[in-house]
């Protein structure tokens, strides 16, 4: 299936699109208002991109110095080539403490290892414990937004599921009711875990230390109770020094939820007394994208989510519609480098408008990145035939000046002529929810002429 | 090869050419001294914590009643169950009140800095059901590139920034207080 079949199936319920696409729109104007309260914001994204281009040049060093000063202060420093690897070093330490009930907090690492099924798999009990997250455990969803997993419900679903799987009141379905339920039901899971796992947000070279950050406290809660605490990270969460922080933590949750910041920002540089800490860093594919000229940018992305808020494609085709971990127009960049041939279409599910890369804290060129992606995907024949058709035809009739003048005018005259049926079919999706501009009586050209460059009406 | 060597050795094979660290500019203008308290006191209100002033800190520990576990780390209010013997994390189950100091306070975002060393137990300010922090007004700063300046975030091996109770907003999108951590956060200012 296409994302634009799963888009399709996604529209078919327009009020739920309208609702999707307002929620996300209201989480995009938040930040709008939070950003303007900030007169430096443009040259702080400038740092922040400026940083992460030192990052990416000296990705190795900065790793290295990392694990040296992390494992100085008794953290165990792991590195896993790719997700078969992540998932064996995190069992293997799971299974050195025999460990049965481990507690997550949000990471879209172990999303792409899919960790979850690997250690239920070998009888190991994983609770999520961010909300939404835990919301889409119990229904056995992927999460359709990277910091807002379950944007896609509605509380009368979850009043719905929390009744069949926590035994609320039967059509409960207030927030604060929900939430409670959930409180409870997972404090009885920190309570109970051997082990807990979280993402990072940000690792620094300089002190060897991992910041997470959560509005819940979730990840805190498990990482202080367990005994055993595993941070799993990508190699290119790095950032050179303590105080680069102030940077990344300013322009995190402004950009993500338009918070002034996140509500706990959390720095771990040393096990627990009595405890243990094990931080993993994945390659899975990232040192590739490395090497991708116009590519490599992707690997600044700080997971804010803005880039989602803002789209859209994103807005009104949800975050399932990309079958992938990390959806919307970041999503779209990331994955063709992984598998071009089943995620090469991600790079059409945009307009290119650009709002992607304006509200990037990071200032990533997404859409350029997807442009690009568009050309690699055609030269190797991914195009899906409703696209090279066209193109096919566009390309001949562009390519031909007096074709393109006649072409024009034969439109504007068959545009106003031709039965609506040709245009509103049940094969043209297009026309389901557009109309036709109206048609002018000259082209551009002949306005051009006409008037003397514009000079004379 | 190992999984570091081969790692490391594709990052090199692959990493763009060099570029500089970027120099961090001075502070961006915070406003003056005078307006980081009342910036400090809005944006904690908007994420939905209370003030007290030191005055009122015992009346207002003491008004969670005398079946409240209390832990406190300040000297200026007691509690009633003493850290000292407590061993197991999970022995602060139980916990309704903490009573903490916050080493700084940032105006730009209302973050306050609570390190190992005022926590003791670093799950108590997440596991007990409300939390009190007490900033010093001498102690704010305007924002985070000051606030990391001014604390070694290594020194101990946990702290955190904590900038409101604990919240989410994973149902609809609606606010609600209390997810995992505080169900309030009340902050004693002077
Ligand atoms: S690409 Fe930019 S906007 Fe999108 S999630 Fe990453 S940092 Fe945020």
């Amino acid at each position: 299936m296409t994302h634009a079949e799963r888009a399709a199936e996604f529209l078919l319920d327009e009020s739920r699109t309208d609702w999707h696409d307002a929620s996300l729109w209201h989480v995009r104007g938040k930040r709008d208002a939070v950003v303007h309260g900030i007169p430096e914001w443009e040259a702080l994204r400038q740092l922040g991109s400026d940083i992460k281009d030192n990052v990416l040049s000296n990705l190795d060093t900065y790793l290295e110095e990392f694990e040296a000063r992390a494992t100085a202060k008794g953290v165990t420093v792991h590195w896993a080539r790719d997700a078969a690897e992540h998932n064996e070093i995190v069992h293997s330490i799971l299974h050195r403490h025999r460990v049965e009930r481990i507690v997550k907090s949000k990471s879209m690492l172990t999303e792409e290892c899919h960790l979850n099924e690997y250690l239920e798999g070998r009888g190991i009990e994983v609770i999520d414990t961010d909300l939404g997250e835990r919301i889409i455990q119990l229904r056995k969803e992927p999460p359709s937004h990277i910091v807002m997993p379950a944007i896609h419900l509605k509380k009368e679903e979850i009043g719905q599921l929390f009744h069949e799987q926590l035994g609320t009141d039967v059509g409960a379905s207030d927030p604060q009711y929900l939430t409670e339920a959930a409180r409870q039901h997972l404090r009885e899971k920190f309570l109970a875990a051997n082990a807990a796992i979280t993402g990072v947000n940000f690792a620094v070279a300089e002190t060897g230390g991992i910041v997470v950050c959560t509005n819940e406290g979730n990840a805190d809660m498990g990482v202080h109770l367990a005994p055993v605490q595993i941070h799993c990270m990508g190699i290119e969460k790095i950032i050179p020094r303590a105080e680069h922080l102030g940077v990344f933590t300013r322009l995190l949750a402004r950009s993500a939820t338009g918070q002034p910041v996140t509500i706990y920002t959390s720095h771990h540089h040393r096990p627990k007394p009595g405890g243990e800490m094990h931080v993993v860093i994945v390659d899975n594919g990232r040192s590739e994208q490395l090497g991708r000229e116009d590519f490599r940018n992707s690997l600044k992305c700080i997971r804010c989510g803005a880039c989602m808020n803002t789209c859209p494609i994103y807005r009104r085709s949800g975050g399932h519609s990309y079958d992938h971990t990390i959806p919307g127009p970041i999503g779209s960049i990331l994955s063709p480098g992984i598998d071009l041939k089943k995620h090469g279409d991600l790079a059409f599910a945009s307009t290119l408008c650009g709002s992607c890369s304006d509200v990037c804290p990071v200032k990533i060129d997404i859409h350029d990145q997807l442009y690009k992606w568009r050309q690699l995907v055609s030269e190797a024949g991914h195009l899906p035939r409703s696209k090279t058709l066209p193109l096919a035809g566009a390309g001949a009739v562009l390519s031909r000046g007096g074709l393109y003048n006649f072409m024009g005018k034969a439109a504007r005259v068959a545009l106003r002529l031709a039965p609506r049926s040709l245009l509103y079919h049940k094969f043209n999706p297009w026309g389901e929810t557009r109309e036709l501009p109206e048609v002018p009586e000259e082209s551009f050209k002949e306005w051009y002429a006409r008037t003397k460059s514009g000079r004379e009406q | 090869m190992s999984s570091k060597s081969h790692i490391l050795g594709r990052i090199r094979g692959n990493k763009p050419g060099p570029r500089a660290l970027p120099t961090l500019p001075p502070d961006p203008a915070a406003g003056t001294r005078e307006q980081w308290e009342p910036a400090f006191r809005a944006v904690l209100t908007g994420s939905k914590s209370g003030f007290i002033t030191p005055d009122a800190l015992s009346g207002h520990v003491a008004a969670y009643g005398p079946d409240a576990t209390i832990v406190s780390t300040v000297p200026e209010v007691a509690g009633n169950l003493y850290l000292g013997t407590v061993t197991d994390p999970l022995q602060l189950a139980g916990v309704d009140v903490t009573v903490l100091r916050a080493r700084l306070g940032v105006a730009e975002n209302g973050a306050m800095w609570v390190s190992e060393t005022e926590a003791v137990h670093r799950v108590l300010p997440f596991i007990t059901q409300h939390l009190v922090l007490v900033v010093r007004t001498s102690d704010l700063v305007g924002t985070m590139h000051e606030a990391y300046r001014r604390i070694d975030v290594a020194e101990t091996g946990f702290g955190v920034f904590i900038a409101g109770p604990s919240k989410t907003a994973d149902i609809e999108q609606s606010l609600v207080i209390g997810a995992h951590g505080p169900r309030s956060l009340t902050v004693c200012l002077g």
